[in-house]
């Protein structure tokens, strides 16, 4: 017994020691996280103790002593089963309340996020901020300052995991789906894929670098990395000729853009539909399928023509025309 | 504990010479064609051993090549066939066959008291249409193999892999069919065939997991059936289903692969928990504590189990609110598996325990089941789920409940019911030694892997960050424990069908209709139909020892 005792302390020291117990907590939510985790780590010790305490103590008590043995019977007992009925109901009603109102806190952004494009491709990650720079397995990110990530991929399914923020995210081809992160520690944290993509699945894999705000303008501003994204966008919006139904004053075959973004539009169909990142790629990739009341369903389809990354900048390009400008013009 | 003992029964004098089912007739058709469902049982049991050791030799390759972090042994290529054939063959043609196919076809029709089950020619169908499947597996395997993971998820495996995705589909797909049939024969025998007296309260809870098994291989493997057929449809005509470069949604695939697939794995730890109670009632001598309650624990199970298998996609960027739902359901379905651990512990209450090696394996199977359930909870919390899900956390987990759980009941019950199988006792110093050799293997090889999760390290990953080197090392290290403990039964067990002392009707004294014939049972099974007129687990009743009928 007291080998077994000291054996578990050597143990518990070499973890103390060498092996950490949990990644680097970086993030606004990775403290929280990590609270449930050890409160339910501490459940399954607890619960895993009892039931092994009260199995060996019955194996030792009522070890069988001699081959005519006939215990007496003992049917159950109902208040026994209600007991451990509702014991364990309380408590899965606890966690349950626990962990799903800290995802409803940690899946929210805040309204002042910056903003970052990422595309999963095989086997790399992507990224794109909008005032121009590209990063390839890379990503560099301020302290302190909630950063939105909306992301898609371009081949098969991803996931975006980055295990110091605690936060993951599928990157699926032909939608949008978003996560966000407050970090808050300096330092360079791993980026993961976590959705297994293909041969190369484990060298998609990457760095998150958190910079203080100053360092990460001096990152921003430096060097020639690419146009910022809205502007690229308005290039490629004029080159595919968008501009040329889509005018600003509405006039034209297809509705004006200015201002749309944010905005419940009408559906032919009566339905409204908030105008996101994701209706907008809709409306480029498959024009068609849905329709809108004052207009010809006339636009092509982009399919195959442009790639996540034109899309992205083309989105860009329609936010940059946001609200702010419409109520400018109906001034 | 390491030296053999073999215990001298009282009855180990007599050997078995009368007609059984094993030397009623002779030669490879008698086997070929039978439709006893006993020998039906045995060639199940032959080929998904066989099946258990491929898919093992390749959990060996895999840890062996874990042990650096740059990989140690293989290419990234085969690497991801590697997992890909694990996940598949001990899923599909070693779990989900495992209790059901063997066990449940040797004993429920004994338990029940029936001479057979309801279709034996469908019974020995459903073996060939499981080879079948395993044979297009196994062929696949040899002629480059798969690299999509068990989950087939596409786009990946509809466009993108360049690898041998149709055989196996087809293969998973053709041995669904045996899933169904099996279930179906156990539902008509269960409902049709029971002995005079023996009402749905008297049967034995083995009964009970099994009904409950079936239902859901019925209900659920038509759903992944379909899916994979769509799937190979898409593979091979571009039909726009799941891929959306042509039109379709890839996460459409994964509610429908895990509305078969998470009640799959109570197909899989269900049948464990029949057996659990067989187990633990035999060598305590004591009634099961709260009979209606583990019968219907197991009831709630396999209903609640079709409701939760959106917590397979808590981060696909499915709604906020349909995780809510999802996250509540699988809540639920933990209270249900608590109860049965409870309910088995307090049999051991006042009772009487013996620890041959068959008991051993159910206490391995209570702790590790109950870490396995305790851990599921770290998942069905949305908020450590984000963290936790596609790491090695949900390795450890699953295969606490399916290797820790499934696996140690499948061959507790294996020990239990070896000697009316084969009328042989085997070693019981051995087994008890594997099981302990097991369960030490497999707690070195899988703890480790809870924390490499909580750190972050994803699970399919061929090649890792070297700080992840020391638990994967602690890992592989048990992992080969664990081998050598999973080979030991399999050449004492062997050795036992030719030298083992005869087993006599009733070695443990146990209760059910099973022990109340000979060892190895007639054909027929009984000579007369017995007529019941006890409730399950009468062990209070003085052990008669005359087999009745």
């Amino acid at each position: 017994m007291t080998e077994i005792m000291q054996t578990g302390l050597g143990l518990l020291a070499a973890i103390q020691e060498g092996i950490p117990i949990r990644p680097p907590a970086a993030s606004s939510i990775a403290e929280g996280v990590d609270r449930l985790h050890f409160f339910l780590t501490g459940i399954t010790l607890f619960f895993t103790a009892v039931i092994f305490a009260i199995i060996f103590y019955f194996m030792v008590k009522y070890r069988r002593r001699s081959e005519d043995e006939r215990p007496a019977d003992i049917e159950g007992s109902l208040p026994l089963e209600v007991v451990w009925t509702v014991i364990p109901t309380l408590l899965v009603a606890v966690v349950f309340v626990w962990a799903s109102s800290l995802y409803f806190e940690n899946s929210r952004p805040p309204s002042a996020s910056m903003e970052i494009f990422v595309i999963g491709k095989q086997w790399m990650w992507h990224l794109q901020h909008p005032e121009g720079p590209r990063e390839i397995n890379e990503l560099h990110v301020p302290v302190n300052v909630p950063v939105k990530l909306t992301m898609t991929s371009e081949d098969v399914i991803h996931d975006f995991y980055i295990p110091a923020f605690r936060v993951k995210k599928d990157a699926v081809p032909g939608r949008y789906t978003s996560l966000w992160f407050q970090a808050t520690k300096l330092g360079t944290y791993h980026l993961f894929c976590a959705q297994y993509c293909g041969a190369d699945h484990a060298e998609m894999i990457g760095w998150v670098y958190v910079m203080t705000p100053s360092d990460y303008a001096a990152w921003l501003s430096g060097g020639a990395r690419g146009e910022p994204m809205a502007q690229a966008g308005e290039k490629l919006f004029n080159r595919l000729g968008c501009a040329t139904c889509h005018l600003p004053d509405g006039t034209g075959k297809g509705p004006s853009l200015v201002g749309l973004y944010g905005k419940q539009e009408k559906l032919r169909s009566g339905e409204m539909k908030l105008v996101d990142e994701t209706l907008i790629r809709q409306a480029i990739v498959t024009p068609n399928s849905f329709l809108l009341p004052n207009y010809a369903p006339v636009m092509p389809t982009f399919q195959g023509l442009i790639n996540e990354e034109q899309v992205l900048q083309l989105i860009a390009y329609v936010k940059s025309l946001g609200p702010e400008e419409r109520k400018a013009n109906s001034k | 504990m390491s030296t053999a003992v073999i215990d001298a029964l009282p009855e180990a004098s007599a050997q078995p010479s009368r007609v059984n089912y094993l030397n009623a007739s002779y030669g490879i058709r008698s086997w070929l064609l039978t439709t006893d469902h006993k020998r039906i049982a045995l060639l199940y049991l032959s080929s998904i051993t066989l099946m258990f050791f491929v898919g093992g030799a390749f959990a060996v390759l895999m840890r062996l090549h874990l042990i650096q972090p740059q990989g140690a042994l293989v290419e990234p290529d085969t690497y991801n066939k590697l997992f890909t054939l694990h996940g598949v063959i001990m899923i599909f043609f070693f779990l989900i066959p495992s209790i059901p196919a063997t066990l449940g076809n040797f004993l429920v029709p004994m338990m029940v008291g029936a001479r057979d089950l309801a279709f034996p020619r469908l019974n020995l169908l459903s073996w060939y249409i499981y080879a079948i499947g395993a044979i297009f597996t196994l062929y696949a395997t040899i002629s480059g193999g798969v690299d999509t993971g068990w989950t087939f998820y596409p786009p990946y495996s509809s466009t993108f892999s360049h690898t041998q995705v149709v055989p196996v589909a087809l293969g998973v797909f053709i041995t669904g069919f045996s899933s169904i049939l099996t279930g179906l024969n156990f539902v008509v025998t269960i409902h049709k065939m029971r002995a005079p007296g023996l009402t749905w309260f008297r049967l034995p809870l083995f009964i009970w997991a099994i009904y409950a098994t079936s239902i859901i291989m019925i209900l659920g493997t038509p759903v992944v059936a379909i899916t994979i057929f769509l799937l190979g449809l898409e593979r091979l005509l571009h039909v726009g289903i799941f891929d959306p470069k042509i039109g379709g949604d890839p996460v459409l695939f994964q509610h429908l692969f895990w509305f078969y697939s998470h009640p799959a794995v109570y197909i899989m730890i269900l049948p464990g928990l029949g057996v659990m109670s067989e187990l633990v009632t035999c060598f305590s001598r004591k009634r099961i504590f709260g009979y209606s309650f583990v019968a219907f624990s197991s009831m709630a199970i396999a209903v609640i189990s079709f409701l939760v298998w959106g917590h397979h996609m808590f981060v696909t960027g499915q709604s906020v609110y349909a995780g809510l739902i999802f996250s509540v359901l699988s809540f639920l379905v933990a209270i249900p598996s608590a109860v049965k651990v409870f309910n088995w512990t307090a049999t051991l209450y006042k009772g009487s325990i013996s620890y041959q090696a068959p008991m051993l394996y159910a206490l391995g199977f209570i702790g590790l089941f109950t870490m396995g359930g305790l851990t599921g909870l770290f998942l069905a919390s949305l908020a450590t789920d984000v963290h936790l899900n596609g790491t090695y956390f949900i390795v450890a987990h699953f295969h606490y409940i399916m290797v820790g759980g499934a696996v140690m009941a499948y061959l507790g019950g294996i020990h239990f019911w070896w000697p009316k199988i084969t009328g042989r006792m085997y070693p019981d110093g051995w087994a008890r030694f594997a099981a302990l050799v097991i369960f030490v293997g497999f707690n070195l090889t899988f703890f480790p892997q809870f924390i490499i999760g909580y750190l972050g390290m994803p699970r399919r990953y061929a090649v890792y960050p070297p700080e992840f080197q020391v638990l994967n090392v602690m890992s592989s290290a048990g992992a080969s424990i664990l081998g050598v403990g999973y080979l030991i039964p399999l050449i004492y067990l062997i050795w036992s069908m030719r030298y083992g002392p005869a087993a006599g009707p009733n070695p443990w004294q146990a209760k059910g209709l099973e022990w109340e014939t000979p060892s190895p049972p007639p054909t027929e099974n009984f000579e007369e139909i017995p007529v019941v007129t006890e409730e399950a687990y009468d062990y209070a009743a003085p052990h008669t020892g005359v087999a009745r009928g």
